[in-house]
């Protein structure tokens, strides 16, 4: 029995800094997926919320806010949170509904509505939490980035040309998308003027936090073809691994890794994609597109690297080529990826779904990758979460 | 009158000026290393231990990658008043293979640091409080 769901409809609220209620872009988003779908919401049998969850802020009641939202209906809900790959576990749970027999068609949806600033944690002294001791020794996130960035520099001879060619290059795929928000062209000299945040990475090579929203529709295949869909994209994967001790490898903003003194170090980001490609039993070859966080520019190498794009240290080499740019042969964040977006963690990997599907309808316009068959989508988020979905033909 | 010196964070490093470590646990069991400090379950998906030594972590290592903090850190980071940039290490322990993150001394900037090069662990303010001073652990070339 095929362990595929078919995609009926995909749609976002335009990301920015809207300042407004998230359940807004949530339910703009879910209407925009609705219609494309052709299913009106009283036919949705599940509503799958992706939450976020920032010190009493309302977002992680996210699955029961988005139905009240659009009006009451009766239907199942579930919320989900997985930091950056909420969307996906999302997903995860429509899909289980689905192959279980448990239902037919689910609303899958994420928006968010971010503070300014730095990410910050819970006030207060607060020493038995690590994550809070290292905002107080004066690592924040961006640290983290900058720690893969400078490796790459050093290790394996990137160089801070190749980091701005990753943003002009995302900048001018996300110029052809109406739902980015960030769709102006740069320069190399536009990025080099920009203020250092941590070095090496400057404020250009480091995504902003975004307001946004976006939902799904998924089915069964059957469910598909009896509204006349059959030919949908599918999801063939979907993979929310956990890291595998031990994570010695830097990959989490922690203080300090797994030691690997007595069991061997394992990659994480490395894990994610690769559990997403034996589950769909596909291999990177057989990728036509990815979409992948880009928290910063230098971080999009290191995603070629662990989807198996590239061999390791190699993935400077695609993008100099043109090989990541879309009429390149394998492009990268055709959407723009989150240089033009900006993140809005809950949505984000569900607009990395959007995006595939409408590569795989032919849809993107300006931004369209040929012959699209098969795309990827990789991402990571706090402590442990991340996700891979893959999408089909 | 002088400040009085104690701990940013009380028992996670010796206060021993001169030669400083950090102080975490070994398991009794499988011998996995845990910084900061491990008293409940071995987290080693092998080892159903619950049982662990306290124990002096390496305070030598090599640089894995490196990094500034160009900007004021939010809360519950307390700046000086002008903020001064630093630097931040992640450098790994060989013996207990593990990579522990920290600020860089004071003076010394992200163009004087490579990756793998040997650095050392050291005390260094990290904010006054009052009448006290609050080290933290530094990293510092060798």
């Amino acid at each position: 029995m095929s362990q595929d769901i078919a995609i009926l409809g995909v749609g976002m609220h335009p990301w920015g800094k809207w300042g407004r209620n998230f359940v807004e872009y949530g339910v703009a988003a879910a209407r925009v997926a609705l219609k494309d779908a052709g299913v009106a919401w009283k036919d949705i049998q599940f509503v799958s919320g992706a939450a976020t969850m920032r010190c009493g802020y309302p977002g992680y009641v996210a699955g029961a806010t988005f139905a009240q939202a659009l009006g009451w209906n009766g239907c199942e809900v579930n919320t989900s949170y997985a930091a950056c790959a909420s969307g996906s576990q999302a997903l995860a749970a429509a899909r289980t509904k689905i192959l279980s027999g448990q239902c037919d068609v689910a609303l899958v949806i994420g928006a968010d509505t971010t503070p300014k600033g730095f990410l910050a944690p819970a006030k207060g002294y607060r020493p038995e939490d690590p994550d809070w001791v290292r905002f107080y020794i004066g690592i924040t996130n961006p640290t983290y980035f900058a720690l893969y960035a400078r490796r790459r520099i050093d290790v394996y001879g990137d160089t801070l040309e190749d980091f701005a060619a990753v943003k002009l290059k995302n900048a001018e795929h996300g110029s052809h998308n109406p739902n980015a928000r960030y769709r102006k062209l740069f320069t190399r000299e536009d990025v080099a003027a920009s203020p250092m945040v941590a070095d090496p990475l400057r404020l250009m090579d480091i995504c902003a936090t975004s307001d946004g929203g976006a939902a799904i529709i998924v089915s069964s295949l059957e469910y598909a073809k009896k509204i006349g869909k059959g030919n949908a994209p599918r999801i063939a994967a979907i993979s929310t691994v956990t890291p595998a001790f031990a994570n010695e490898l830097v990959e989490m903003p922690d203080i300090a890794t797994d030691s690997a003194a007595v069991v061997d170090a394992r990659s994480f980001r490395a894990a994610v994609p690769a559990k997403a490609y034996e589950e769909a039993g596909v291999s990177p070859r057989d990728i036509s597109l990815a979409e992948v966080y880009d928290l910063s520019t230098a971080l999009e190498l290191d995603w070629i690297e662990d989807l198996q794009l590239a061999p390791r240290g190699e993935a400077a080499k695609l993008l100099r080529a043109g090989d990541t740019r879309v009429g390149g042969r394998i492009p990268v964040n055709a959407s723009g990826g989150l240089a033009c977006f900006g993140e809005a963690v809950p949505a984000q990997a569900l607009a990395q779904v959007c995006e595939l599907t409408w590569q795989l309808r032919g849809q993107a316009e300006g931004r369209q990758v040929a012959h699209a068959k098969v795309g990827i989508t990789a991402n990571q988020g706090l402590f442990g979460h991340g996700s891979s979905v893959i999408v089909k033909k | 009158m002088s400040k009085t010196t104690v701990p940013a964070i009380a028992g996670w490093y010796t206060m021993d000026a001169g030669n400083p470590h950090l102080i975490g646990t070994r398991c009794k069991e499988c011998g996995s290393y845990f910084f900061p400090k491990l008293t409940t379950y071995c987290r080693n998906p092998a080892c159903d231990s619950d049982e662990f030594e306290e124990v002096q972590l390496s305070n030598r290592g090599h640089v894995w990658s490196y990094t500034n903090a160009s900007y004021k850190p939010p809360e519950p980071f307390i700046a000086a008043d002008p903020f001064v940039p630093y630097a931040i290490a992640a450098v790994r322990l060989d013996h207990e293979k593990m990579i522990v993150l920290g600020q860089v001394v004071e003076g010394i900037g992200v163009e004087n640091l490579k990756v793998g090069q040997e650095m050392r662990l050291v005390l260094e303010t990290l904010h006054e409080d009052g009448d006290q001073t609050k080290v933290i652990w530094k990293w510092k070339p060798v």
